[in-house]
């Protein structure tokens, strides 16, 4: 089965992310108050020939943790779509 | 012992040929690169992992470097004891590979800080800085865009109560927790720093304060 999984790395939050305070600061100066906070992550986009889903998260999740996320330093979340046909 | 070193050359090292240099020409040590595609550190008995881009930078610093051929071979050296030397994108990589503990974030001001810094030798007691004087000030020059060293609060404790942090910056360019330019994994035999020991060996660069962080480290071979 084919799967499309859209993670997104953050830093954690008890990390100071200055980019995201920059954009923040920015958006407050063009009137966007009710902008609390923004941060500032990574996307990737990962397909994934599966088994099942049990199986595509725990490569997901592998890959994170191995890979794609610092746990030092970051968190990641992600979602999970199965595709009903093939991916050209 | 003989010491003999071997400095690993990734796609996007940049400093390589400086490290090279410092150890085969001002040291007169034998010198060789390794490929990070090589599965063998040969004979080699001290390891640097040089300054550069590796990779492009691309995911994290040193994040891809971290798992490249060579890798699995230095972390075993390292883990029995073996001589690790990571400068700049070279900590990055150690410490993405768990040789060394902490991250090192983009700086806080966003900005790749190129400039000569001063730092302070906080432990003389390491393979590392034997020759140096503690609180001893040396010049070196930084150069980098991520550069924040960051670790949680437990380890933060470990570092100060085993001596683990080797230099601190006096003018903190770039963030870093508790000022930390420079730190050793708890055995002492990994280092990491941001700041680069081999552009300030040479008296033609005008600056020689890193020598004697590799006369140190050859020294505790021979």
């Amino acid at each position: 089965m084919l799967f499309t999984a859209n993670v997104v790395i953050k830093l954690r939050e008890s990390i100071l992310d200055p980019q995201g305070k920059t954009i923040e600061n920015s958006l407050k100066s063009i009137g966007f108050h009710a902008i609390l906070e923004t941060r500032i992550g990574k996307f990737i986009e990962l397909k994934i020939d599966a088994e099942n889903e049990e199986d595509a998260r725990i490569i997901v999740e592998n890959a994170c943790e191995k890979l794609l996320a610092n746990p030092v330093m970051e968190n990641y979340t992600y979602t999970l779509e199965k595709h009903s046909k093939e991916i050209a | 012992m003989i010491a003999k070193v071997g400095v690993v050359v990734f796609p996007g090292s940049n400093c390589d040929h400086d490290a090279y240099y410092v150890c085969k020409n001002l040291i007169n040590v034998d010198t060789k690169f390794l490929w990070h595609k090589d599965t063998s550190i040969e004979d080699r008995n001290i390891i640097i992992i040089p300054g550069g881009f590796s990779y492009g930078d691309y995911l994290r610093c040193g994040a891809i470097a971290r798992f490249s051929g060579i890798m699995p071979e230095v972390i075993r050296f390292a883990n029995n004891g073996g001589i690790v030397i990571g400068i700049c994108n070279g900590f990055q990589i150690l410490c993405e590979a768990g040789l060394l503990p902490g991250a090192l974030l983009r700086n806080n001001n966003l900005k790749f800080v190129c400039d000569t810094v001063s730092l302070k030798v906080e432990n003389n007691k390491s393979i590392f800085t034997g020759l140096y004087d503690i609180k001893e000030d040396i010049k070196i020059p930084i150069a980098h865009g991520e550069g924040n060293f960051y670790c949680d609060e437990n380890v933060h404790t470990d570092l100060l109560s085993k001596n683990q942090i080797l230099f601190r910056y006096n003018n903190n360019p770039n963030g870093s927790l508790d000022d930390i330019a420079g730190i050793q994994n708890e055995k002492r035999n990994v280092m990491g720093m941001m700041p680069h020991p081999e552009r300030a060996s040479d008296i033609t660069l005008g600056l020689t304060d890193g020598y004697k962080l590799f006369k140190s480290v050859v020294e505790s071979v021979v």
